[in-house]
């Protein structure tokens, strides 16, 4: 009995944990897809939560929150594409100047927003959604099937993602962009508004990490609370292939890893909990040595695409 | 681009960064003027200030350098966090197993296990990339989270000292504590070593066949297999000479200013190398100043926030956009205002010349 009991808040804390790092990997996939690292997913977590804690502080609603944080998301993505399709600066030095750039801004503006107080101020959020019948299952009823709407959204949003990149046509376009951008463009294809496009929703994506973060976990906004989540997606992306379904479940296997060591912190202090850390990295890595990234990973990730050079 | 064209640029877009960072202070209700005179005395000319610019600039100096040498074998060593970790845990792991050695012998050894330690940590993703063609950004941004939790691991379990309210390791002895350069402060030689291996790999890069061989595999790694340089053996050889130089930084951060091996020891230097690499436009050389200037910047925002009351985030955003703005003028040779004119005036002159020659016939 006991075992099931933890079995359910291992699998709540997977969810808990889980989403925000799935959030962020889900927009790093639709990116890299289309030819473009996302590795300001770290500061455009953290857009997605002012966003979303400035929304619901101003108006009081959740769903403001919801948008303001989204629209966060997709500017500051689209930053980033300007900085790596425009200016096509290093997409990794882009990224990390983003990082930077985006957490002092949101520190400063949250201090203009909310005042200096210790603990900020408290934001409404989102409660649980209980399924009916669903959520009255044992073990993985209160803890899958009583989540906040975000967990849902994600879901709902992995499978469109999956439809869109794999099955539709403009999906298949963004990824003929992502691995022959020039090929690409002579099919007709727009490659830049296609890249745009791309890194604009991995903005707002990567977004929803943090309004997930401040709507549906704490309901205040902190500095720096994005605390490494963006760079854990970058693996999660590795481990999914690159494909959406993948990242969610890699994501969710980050979650589940830091939800075995927070238990074991209390119940085993024998055990060095940091095994369960390093694991999801780990695997990451062995999933890249064994399976080789050449397989998945698209071919012109990273490189930026000038339509004057051969 | 020339080098003057390419230093003006950079200054302009140290310029605009500020500049931008300035409509904030003054957003914040302060004087802009005020604040930055603050900041760059505070950090660069008093004596405790400066003191403290020195500690931040030495492992982001060797950290810069860990970035510069690869990229300039067209390797990204996004992993110089992760080697900092494993150098700063394998030098002081020698310093804790053999604490009775006389300093002369001590830290040179001391600085070997870590840059040993750096230097394997780097091998893995440099193997994976000779030979079989993986991503180096994705390992060795892998490899940065397992090095941190390795630590945390050590100073949590093995390395633990007896006591310890949080995780951190046993004092490292006297005898191998860095020499203190500025009397009373916490100013130790850190910096002077970095400025050592600053002038060495200048000279090695720019003189020596090994050197050229990185900036040809770099550069045309196509020409440089024509011209009979092994690429894989460049590329491990810049690795691991990258790893060894994060190696250091974490070997300073330890025997030099904390004396312990503590758990998340560093502060995000092995990511400040990448921006310290950038700004240097990969040249040794300029590594040690653009170290210092990010150091002053992050040194000096504590207080400006004391003194003036501007709030220290401002700062950061000053650090992201200098990134962006010298990303952007040292890529874009085509869209800049001079550019611009210079074509202008040149579609002039060629119109007036078939003018005239229309004339002429």
């Amino acid at each position: 009995m006991i075992d099931l009991v933890l079995l359910g808040d291992v699998l709540a804390g997977t969810a808990r944990l889980g989403t925000p790092i799935a959030f962020a990997a889900l927009g790093g996939v639709i990116a890299e897809r289309g030819g473009l690292y996302n590795i300001g997913l770290e500061g455009q977590i953290l857009a997605g939560a002012l966003g979303a804690a400035a929304g619901s502080f101003a108006t009081g609603s959740a769903m403001i929150g919801l948008g303001c944080g989204i629209i966060c998301g997709l500017i500051s993505g689209l930053l980033l594409g300007y900085m790596s399709i425009r200016l096509r600066i290093n997409q990794l030095v882009g990224g990390i100047a983003l990082n930077l750039l985006l957490a002092g801004l949101t520190a400063f503006l949250s201090r203009q927003i909310f005042g200096a107080q210790a603990g900020g101020a408290r934001v409404n959020g989102f409660s649980q959604i209980n399924i009916p019948f669903l959520s009255d299952l044992p073990v993985v009823g209160p803890s899958l099937f009583s989540q906040d709407p975000l967990f849902y959204l994600l879901i709902g949003l992995a499978i469109a993602a999956w439809f869109w990149l794999m099955k539709s046509h403009k999906g298949l376009d963004l990824r003929a962009v992502g691995e022959n951008p020039k090929a690409a463009d002579l099919a007709g294809v727009p490659v830049f508004r296609m890249q745009y496009l791309a890194i604009a929703v991995s903005g707002a994506l990567a977004a929803l990490a943090g309004v997930q973060l401040v709507l549906s976990q704490v309901y205040v906004f902190a500095e720096g609370m994005s605390a490494g989540k963006g760079f854990i997606a970058l693996a999660a992306i590795i481990l999914g292939r690159w494909s959406p379904i993948g990242a969610i479940c890699a994501a969710l296997f980050f979650g589940f890893c830091d939800a075995v060591q927070f238990k074991l912190q209390f119940t085993s202090p024998e055990i060095p909990y940091q095994l369960f850390l390093i694991l999801p990295y780990l695997a990451s890595l062995v999933a890249l040595v064994v399976l080789g990234a050449k397989a998945s990973a698209p071919a012109s990730v990273g490189l930026p695409y000038d339509r004057e050079h051969r | 681009m020339n080098r003057f064209t390419m230093q003006r640029r950079i200054a302009i877009a140290l310029l605009s960064a500020l500049s931008v960072g300035g409509v904030l202070i003054l957003l914040d209700g302060h004087n802009p003027f005020e604040a930055y005179k603050v900041l760059f005395l505070e950090s660069f000319l008093n004596y405790w200030g400066f003191s403290n610019t020195l500690v931040k600039a030495s492992p982001m100096l060797l950290a810069g350098l860990a970035v510069i040498i690869p990229m300039r074998a067209g390797v990204f060593n996004i992993g110089g966090e992760g080697q900092i970790y494993i150098g700063g845990l394998f030098g002081a792991v020698f310093a804790l197993a053999i604490p009775n050695l006389p300093g002369i012998l001590g830290v040179p050894l001391i600085f070997i296990a870590a840059a040993a330690g750096g230097a394997f940590w780097a091998a893995i993703p440099a193997y994976l990339k000779a030979y079989r063609g993986t991503n180096e950004v994705i390992v060795t941004l892998l490899m940065n989270f397992i090095a941190i939790h390795i630590v945390s691991y050590a100073v949590a379990g093995p390395l633990l000292a007896e006591g310890a309210p949080y995780p951190y390791s046993e004092e490292v002895s006297d005898a191998y504590r860095l020499p203190i350069l500025m009397p009373q402060s916490d100013t130790h030689a850190g910096f002077v070593f970095g400025l050592g291996m600053t002038i060495i790999l200048y000279f090695w890069l720019r003189f020596t066949p090994s050197g050229f061989q990185l900036d040809l595999v770099g550069r045309n790694a196509r020409a440089a297999a024509y011209a009979g340089v092994d690429q894989k053996k460049t590329i491990i050889r810049a690795m691991l000479i990258g790893g060894s130089l994060a190696g250091l930084a974490g070997a300073i951060e330890v025997i030099g200013l904390k004396y312990r091996l503590f758990h998340l020891f560093s502060d995000g230097y092995g990511y400040d190398g990448i921006v310290v690499a950038f700004l240097a436009a990969l040249n040794p050389i300029v590594a040690p100043l653009t170290a210092l200037f990010l150091a002053g910047l992050s040194a000096g925002a504590g207080t400006m926030q004391r003194a003036v009351g501007v709030d220290s985030s401002v700062i950061e955003v000053v650090e992201g956009l200098v990134v962006v703005f010298v990303a952007a003028a040292l890529v874009t040779p085509r869209t800049t205002s001079i550019s611009i004119l210079k074509l202008l005036a040149k579609n002039l002159r060629l119109r007036r010349q078939t003018q005239r020659r229309k004339k002429e016939a």
